[in-house]
């Protein structure tokens, strides 16, 4: 039998319509905070749409609660505004239930990491082909200021007016212990390095997360100044390229180098040190991957931007389909009547 | 001298012994060779929540109930006819429901003195005299086996282990079952372990010759087959016909189906069914946690399949929040909730009706849900569908409550041909001119299921409040009351919907018996034994709760004493004496185990013998 739903899913395009970025803008005012980092995000993701040759009907953003779970009400897809942390499991049973979607998550750091922590890690360790964007803000923004699991010890806030005790998750190193195939680090304040990465988790088969810094400019503002004003950022960040030297600094001159598995800052135009002693970046090294996504929260050395880790595994969709395709193969197509009938019944005549 | 039959409508049997005994597996042996034989039968397993515990102790005992008949048994029935009881913790928790002059057959090497200690009894049941009422037949059976296996050169642990097969020749023998079924079960077990199944075979056949030549068991009983209607059967636990209903909803509504769940008793073979049901196109995920188990499948639903969440109690109480969620959406849903006796971890292997008002109204905000309930292991699987049908008709989260009892209990199904079940009707929107979210349908007020993939349709829908129609977020202080009220009136439609409640008895009187769920077959049983000695009531059994069959309340009226047996402490009645300001007797009985029908019928003779004063 062939349903409505069948139809949907196999549908094959021709063609598929040219789109601009226009077309993904929903006809709605966007409520979020004048100079929020939320609409730089908006905007490299609706211009890379575009791109992706998948048809609108086709592409769906879920989200939980929280600033960033506005996006899918901005967006002119299919869009789904779920509850408090859940992003994840409503966007993995969608896209268990229909392969044939680009399924994307928009959530925050309280969202994805606090109440949906849970999710998220077992999100990466079944790799679920999707495309997930964590607004980091370091801060509870919706409920007006309260400390997040990635607000930084000493903080104040609301909640914790005499400094913050607890130590923050470190996304990166949580996302790849877990499992995650694709993990990225992008800020709201370099949209062509966020349209690169949204584009790249895109077309990554499997988890794709990618965490942008996000200023939220009422509650924790310049939160991440350090890492995205042009007077420092050069030499508080490296930004990763696969196959490439790990190069830094306003004059390009810093590198990092692999003490064993201590990282170290040379500068590559002074002493014994040249770019050749510099660590190239590996994208499908995950060894590499988790020694670069710690080093982010050691002092005195860059913090990494871009793709950390892009390697390929079968994703948890693809093998459910599988599955179902070789039971079919091994024993034939089904016969509901077979199934309830099971295999220790008697006739009455 | 003669060995003598006596014929009998009906016997109940209890298998009883250690967790790690086979009791499950003779029960189920027996159970299965008496539906064969065309017996009506009802069966309940009753095993500690323990996987192993310690041999021999009296929380490590495990059981299996079979009740079969000529007539229609119901309930895996009150009182012990025959109990098999493996060691002295078995006899001693099973013996307060054995009838008096019942049977019991014991095994003697259960009975040394380790076990006795183990028993917490001082003296050995078996010889102290404690057992006058009864008819005790006390064998080795351990010796018995071991001498019949000398010289099978197996190690004496499997030669042990055949000992439940012993048992269940012994017990073949007394009811006059055959052999075949169980040995050809044991062919297909074994099949690959010639000298095991050999072995089993020979214990099996040994026990049921060594009653037919003693000389203690000189009678045995005769139970004839009942007059089933005419088609093929097999016995089904409530769980099963769950899964079994839910595949065969998604078959009628032509939609895949897809299971969120998260493992938790008395619930999770929902889980292990459907998740071997791949070659029938099934979609489960296991999730992480019971909130991830529902709201997975609440993005399954939103992309278009028949989406389920199957759990019992505390998993409920975790997907509340989400069940809100799907309330706000008008998102098909069925949510299964095998009851089990609370609060908290309760008792996890046991059955209760307690759930009942967290279905109703543990929610936050006006979230109004249909809620079903199943009345008997077969009836599991006409619910789910209707619990589907609904959902999917009007576009809403229902809740299908079972319990224990019914999940795990058996019942012989008359098998149903998947074309003879109506098809489901499913709308789906694909009109971009017409299409608004929250559309309505004016006679259901159901709204339109646009799912991904449809090309004009891109919509969003959320938790966030909706305009009527449009489906736009709105705050509005107008719009906000008259959605709640649409809510609510559209599941209150539900009502026109359902068949009407039938009364079973006379329709008006004395007496009305209202059930719901579970109770229904001892109710049954009750009333056919007031009946049988003349007495005249009735009994209204409900399956739907929310909304209630349009007539209850007229049905109420029409006697003068309403009797609400229910295992909680009086949630149906409750609301029932709330909608319709009558009062109700309330009988409640909150022991991890169902009424008996005995229990229920003292009660309406007191109710009649009060009235009479």
């Amino acid at each position: 039998m062939t349903s409505f739903v069948d139809n949907l899913i196999n549908k094959k395009y021709l063609e598929v319509p040219t789109y601009t970025p226009k077309d993904f803008k929903a006809d709605i005012d966007v409520r979020w905070c004048a100079g929020c980092g939320g609409f730089s995000i908006l905007a490299q993701v609706q211009r890379i749409m575009p791109d992706l040759g998948i048809p609108k009907e086709k592409i769906a953003f879920i989200s939980g609660i929280g600033c960033s779970s506005r996006f899918p009400y901005y967006m002119d897809v299919y869009g789904f505004h779920g509850i408090h942390g859940r992003a994840l499991a409503i966007a993995s049973g969608l896209k268990v239930a229909r392969p044939d979607l680009s399924v994307w998550v928009a959530t925050g750091d309280g969202d994805c990491m606090s109440i949906g922590g849970n999710h998220l890690i077992h999100a990466c360790r079944r790799n679920v082909d999707l495309n997930v964007i964590m607004f980091n803000n370091e801060i509870y923004s919706l409920t007006k200021g309260q400390a997040s699991p990635l607000s930084r010890v000493g903080q104040k806030t609301k909640s914790s007016p005499l400094g913050l005790l607890d130590e923050p998750f470190n996304p990166a190193s949580l996302a790849l212990g877990s499992g995650a195939s694709f993990v990225a680090r992008g800020y709201d304040k370099d949209p062509g390095q966020l349209k690169y990465l949204f584009d790249r988790a895109a077309k990554h088969k499997g988890l794709a997360l990618v965490e942008v810094y996000t200023n939220c400019v009422i509650f924790n503002d310049g939160a991440f100044e350090e890492y995205t004003r042009r007077e420092s950022k050069f030499d508080t960040t490296v930004f990763l390229e696969h196959q490439k030297p790990l190069i830094f600094g306003e004059k390009r001159n810093k590198g990092i180098k692999f003490d064993g598995y201590k990282p170290v800052v040379i500068n590559i135009d002074e002493g014994d040190n040249s770019i050749n002693d510099v660590t190239l970046h590996d994208e499908k090294d995950s060894a590499l991957a988790l020694l670069l996504a710690h080093m982010s929260f050691e002092p005195g050395l860059p913090r990494p931007m871009g793709v950390i880790q892009a390697i390929e595994r079968p994703t948890y969709d693809e093998k459910v389909t599988w599955q179902i395709e070789n039971e079919i193969a091994t024993k034939g197509e089904p016969d509901l009547n077979k199934l309830l009938k099971g295999s220790d019944f008697w006739e009455i005549n | 001298m003669d060995k003598q039959f006596i014929e009998l409508e009906s016997a109940t049997i209890r298998f009883a012994g250690d967790s790690g005994d086979g009791m499950q597996l003779t029960g189920t042996q027996f159970s299965d060779t008496s539906a064969g034989f065309g017996n009506e039968v009802n069966t309940f397993p009753d095993y500690p929540s323990e996987i192993r515990a310690p041999e021999g102790t009296l929380y490590g005992v495990s059981a299996y109930q079979v009740h079969f008949g000529s007539k229609e048994t119901n309930t895996p029935g009150d009182e012990i006819d025959v109990l098999v009881a493996m060691n002295a913790s078995s006899l001693k928790v099973n013996l307060k429901h054995v009838r008096k002059h019942g049977l019991i057959i014991a095994n003697k090497a259960g009975f040394k003195d380790k076990n006795l200690k183990l028993a917490k009894c001082e003296t050995n049941p078996l010889d102290d005299g404690s057992l006058k009422d009864y008819q005790v037949f006390a064998y080795d059976i351990n010796e018995s086996v071991r001498q019949i296996l000398e010289d099978s050169g197996l190690p004496s642990k499997v030669i042990d282990r055949t000992k439940n097969l012993y048992a269940l020749g012994l017990a073949y023998w007394l009811f006059d079952r055959p052999l075949e079924p169980t040995e050809s079960w044991l062919k297909k077990k074994f099949g690959k372990k010639p000298e095991v199944l050999e072995a089993n075979l020979k214990v099996l056949k040994a026990g049921y010759e060594f009653a037919a030549i003693n000389q203690d068991m000189m009678v045995r009983y005769n139970i004839k087959p009942a007059k089933l209607e005419k088609g093929t059967y097999r016995n089904i636990t409530g769980n099963e016909a769950v899964a079994l209903g839910l595949v065969t909803a998604a078959n009628r509504a032509g939609l895949p189906l897809f299971l969120g769940s998260y493992p938790i008793t008395p619930a999770t073979e929902i889980l292990h069914h459907l998740s071997g049901y791949k070659q029938y196109r099934v979609k489960h995920m296991q999730m992480e946690d019971e909130i991830g188990g529902i709201t997975s499948a609440i993005g399954a639903a939103y992309g278009g399949a028949l989406a389920t969440t199957s759990t019992s109690g505390p998993g409920l109480s975790l997907k509340v929040e989400a069940m809100g969620l799907a309330v706000m959406l008008e998102i098909p849903l069925v949510i299964v909730d095998v009851q089990r006796a609370g609060p908290s971890t309760g008792l996890p292997t046991k059955p209760e009706q307690s759930d009942l008002y967290m279905a109703m109204w543990g929610r936050h905000g006006e979230a109004p849900m249909p809620v079903l309930c199943a009345v008997s292991s077969t009836d599991c699987f006409d619910m789910t569908i209707e619990a589907a049908r609904i959902a999917l008709k009007y576009m809403t989260p229902v809740i299908l409550l079972t319990d224990g009892y019914l999940a795990q209990g058996t019942e012989a199904w008359k098998i149903p041909d998947v074309n003879n079940i109506p098809p489901i009707e499913v709308n789906f929107a694909s009109d971009p001119e017409t299409y608004q979210p929250y559309k309505r349908d004016p006679e259901t007020l159901a709204r339109m299921w646009a799912i991904p993939g449809t090309p004009g349709l891109e919509h969003r829908i959320g938790g966030l409040e909706k305009e009527n129609g449009s489906g736009l977020v709105s705050h509005d202080a107008m719009n906000h009351q008259r959605m709640c009220e649409i809510r609510a009136e559209k599941v209150a439609r539900i009502a026109n919907d359902i068949p009407l409640a039938e009364i079973d008895g006379p329709e008006s009187g004395e007496i009305l018996v209202i059930s719901w769920g579970s109770t229904h077959g001892a109710i049954k049983n009750a009333l056919a034994s007031l009946r049988a000695k003349g007495r005249q009531v009735s009994h209204v059994s409900l399956r739907y709760i929310n909304p209630l069959p349009r007539n209850i309340g007229e049905i109420m009226e029409k006697f003068d004493t309403i009797l609400l047996p229910e295992m909680n402490l009086g949630q149906l009645k409750t609301m029932l004496q709330a909608k319709f300001l009558k009062p109700i007797i309330g009988y409640n009985k909150i022991q991890g185990s169902t009424f008996t029908a005995k229990e229920i019928e003292i009660k309406i003779e007191e109710l009649l013998s009060a009235r009479e004063n």
